[in-house]
């Protein structure tokens, strides 16, 4: 791309430079010895032609929404529209999470993000004995088709798009959404939206798995034939690296496991015998985006480059849309600090930035108080205001990929791309992701990076403002929001109404249709639709699944 | 000259959260404090919690809960250790967890309840001066 002259003379300017800087040295040493970032990449001193001098524009880059797709996915993007404002929300009932989400839309959020608890994620009813403490704290409490009516009151789902965090019973939770438009009077084909179903992710770093591996690769791509069928326009998975970092791992890290768990997707669903053209333009993904500004914008264009090119390469994808990597960011919960709360505003703000710069689809803000507990409405609104600043008042959305020929931005792309598939390459050795998370090789993996960084902290090597340095004695903020530890009787209450309710023998007659189908090869997604809207609990639902497909136990590894 | 005997503390989750990187960088940090670890990974009832510090000879039972279930689970833990006439084991809190939780907790017998950004090295300091058995 360089003029070979040019780059002579260029090299003689460096020389003169490099003399300059040894002189300044000499007066005044650099603030550390060397500069690297959470990835381990060391960084220069400063950046210029001669580190890409081999830099094939066309080739690396392209044109916004040409392939490999670096700069972006889409040719026009935020000139176009900008990304969708989604505040992941939920607490307690489905009246409550209903009264947020309708406070959120009204504050000018444009996508609905649903926090399911913890119970629900792993597939028990709010009474069941292992989900005392635990209903409705992280998120809301969903037991049947009843909640999830209570949950979207009021919101015609043809008119919002809606993510849902649930991974082990995405299928059952779909389910109860497509009941939902059902009653409604929706057509599938109108909703829009995104089930995280990414349970590779769940084993080393989120821990909401259900059942084994495989029956839970087969639940999944399970999902993908029917809704590349009956829910065009549905996101069938959004493959997740967001808790790999949050759980301590790189930047590097966290594209290639991530990426590696999206081609082991792709893998299982070509061997149950789809084509990658008919669910690969629905594979979606989600980021972290964390403290350093450049490695993140870096690592979104990477993560796009690396995967446009190996769906192209190896797995033979023709589709467009299946090599466009789109991913939904959330800024990085665990660099909020529990003192000076206020900070995190600025935190996040920079976080969002780098996620935009980065051509993020779809955005969550963190609030201020997140270390603390779950986000109040102001600390809720002042996050998704932080968004439309971005979006409305920076103006960095007025040009495409504004960072792209930044020489270090463009370095750091190939460089994270290039480490990355390192890292695929060993995982591939080992036998893919599952292999790799059998023998411990990716939490290892992580656990190190993250031993790293609270070292780095407890020793001063890595400054958190107002943690490590620029203390203060502070008191902590008081108005937290606590959700009701009445919400558990309240939901028990309930499920014994729906249980008097419903007719016995439909929910009988269902449930024997999911374990049919659990037991042969048909697809889970119409029996367990049907059992949900007969009233079948989840943890009904998942019973029946545990009983045939057994349960997860993890070997702990420290 | 006797050798020193080694602190054993039992790192544990419980109930269903599954947010487990602070617990294993306190492993990691214990382990290299010189003591002896013994993580039961997640999932874990206050019952399953009790009996494995039994099981283990643990001197000390290390709870992180990051759901914000540690009202319920923390105390149930205590809870069975009296009922079992258990009184020597030194219990641990950490986890997001308000100020006001904290001092019911301590009151239902956590020793000590250790916040976002504690140093693993006041973890290890705590424990090496309350350690209840000598």
């Amino acid at each position: 791309m360089f003029d070979k002259q040019k780059l002579e003379q260029l090299r003689a300017a460096r020389e003169k430079y490099q003399e300059a800087v040894d002189k300044t040295l000499k007066k005044m040493p650099e603030r550390k010895s060397e500069f690297v970032n959470t990835s381990g990449i060391p960084i220069e001193r400063a950046y210029t032609p001669l580190e890409m001098e081999d830099f094939d524009y066309l080739d690396k880059l392209g044109f916004p929404g040409q392939y490999p797709y670096t700069r972006a996915v889409q040719p026009t993007a935020y000139r176009g529209r900008f990304w969708t404002m989604r505040q992941y929300a939920g607490f307690g009932s489905a009246e409550e999470t209903n009264e947020r989400y309708h406070y959120l839309l009204k504050a000018g959020q444009t996508g609905l993000s649903v926090a399911f608890d913890l119970p629900t994620q792993i597939g028990f009813d709010s009474d069941h004995e292992l989900a005392q403490g635990e209903v409705g704290k992280v998120g809301v409490a969903i037991d049947s088709l009843w909640d999830m009516e209570n949950l979207f009151k009021g919101i015609p789902l043809d008119k919002v798009s809606t993510s849902m965090t649930i991974n082990s019973p995405a299928a059952i939770v779909m389910a109860m959404y497509l009941a939902l438009a059902e009653r409604q009077g929706i057509a599938f084909g109108q909703l829009r939206g995104t089930i995280q179903n990414d349970i590779l992710k769940e084993y080393p770093s989120r821990g909401t798995y259900i059942f084994p591996p495989r029956p839970s690769m087969r639940i999944i791509t399970d999902i993908f034939a029917y809704c590349s069928q009956e829910v065009p326009q549905w996101n069938s998975i959004s493959i997740s690296g967001y808790h790999i970092r949050e759980a301590g791992s790189t930047a590097v890290q966290e594209v290639a496991f991530t990426l590696a768990n999206g081609f082991a997707y792709v893998e299982a669903a070509i061997k149950a015998g789809l084509a990658v053209d008919t669910f690969g333009p629905r594979l979606s993904f989600f980021f972290n985006s964390h403290n350093d500004f450049f490695e993140e914008a870096a690592k979104f264009r990477a993560a796009r480059r690396l995967w446009a090119r190996t769906m192209k390469e190896r797995f033979g994808a023709k589709d467009p849309r299946s090599l466009m990597l789109r991913f939904h960011t959330q800024t990085a919960g665990c660099t909020l600090t529990a003192q000076q709360p206020l900070n995190n505003i600025v935190r996040v703000a920079f976080q969002a930035m780098s996620a935009v710069l980065g051509g993020t689809q779809s955005l969550h803000t963190n609030s201020m108080d997140e270390a603390l507990a779950l986000p109040s409405e102001v600390a809720v609104q002042v996050a998704l205001r932080t968004q439309q600043l971005i979006a409305y008042e920076t103006g960095v959305t007025d040009t495409v990929d504004p960072l792209a020929g930044s020489y270090y931005v463009e370095k750091l792309t190939d460089e994270i791309e290039a480490k990355a598939q390192e890292y695929i390459d060993t995982i591939e050795k080992l036998g893919g992701p599952v292999a790799a998370i059998e023998k411990g090789y990716i939490q290892k993996e992580i656990q190190e990076s993250a031993y790293r960084y609270q070292k780095e902290i407890e020793s001063g090597e890595r400054i958190i403002v107002g943690l490590n340095k620029f203390q203060v004695e502070e008191e902590r903020p008081k108005e937290l929001l606590r959700v009701d530890p009445a919400v558990r009787d309240k939901q028990i209450a309930r499920l014994q109404d729906l249980k008097s309710q419903r007719d016995a023998a439909a929910v009988t007659q269902a449930l024997a249709e999911v374990k049919h189908a659990a037991q042969t090869e048909a697809n889970l997604m119409p029996p367990i639709l049907q059992a949900v809207k007969s009233l079948a609990t989840l943890g009904e639902i998942c019973d029946v699944l545990r009983e045939v497909f057994g349960e997860y136990e993890a070997a702990p590894i420290v | 000259m006797p050798v020193e005997k080694k602190i054993r503390v039992l790192t544990t989750k419980p109930g269903l959260d599954g947010h487990d990187r602070g617990i294993k960088v306190i492993c990691a940090a214990l382990r290299d404090a010189g003591m002896e670890v013994i993580y039961t990974g997640l999932r874990q009832t206050p019952e399953q919690i009790v009996s494995a510090a039994i099981q283990e000879d643990a001197d000390v039972i290390a709870m992180s809960c990051l759901s914000g279930a540690h009202d319920y689970l923390f105390p149930r833990v205590s809870e069975i250790l009296k009922s079992k006439g258990i009184d020597d084991i030194l219990v641990l809190g950490g986890g997001i967890i308000p100020d006001e939780d904290i001092p019911p907790l301590k009151a239902a017998g956590i020793a000590e309840v250790f916040g976002p950004g504690t140093k693993t090295t006041d973890i290890v300091n705590f424990i090496r001066e309350n350690i209840k058995r000598q």
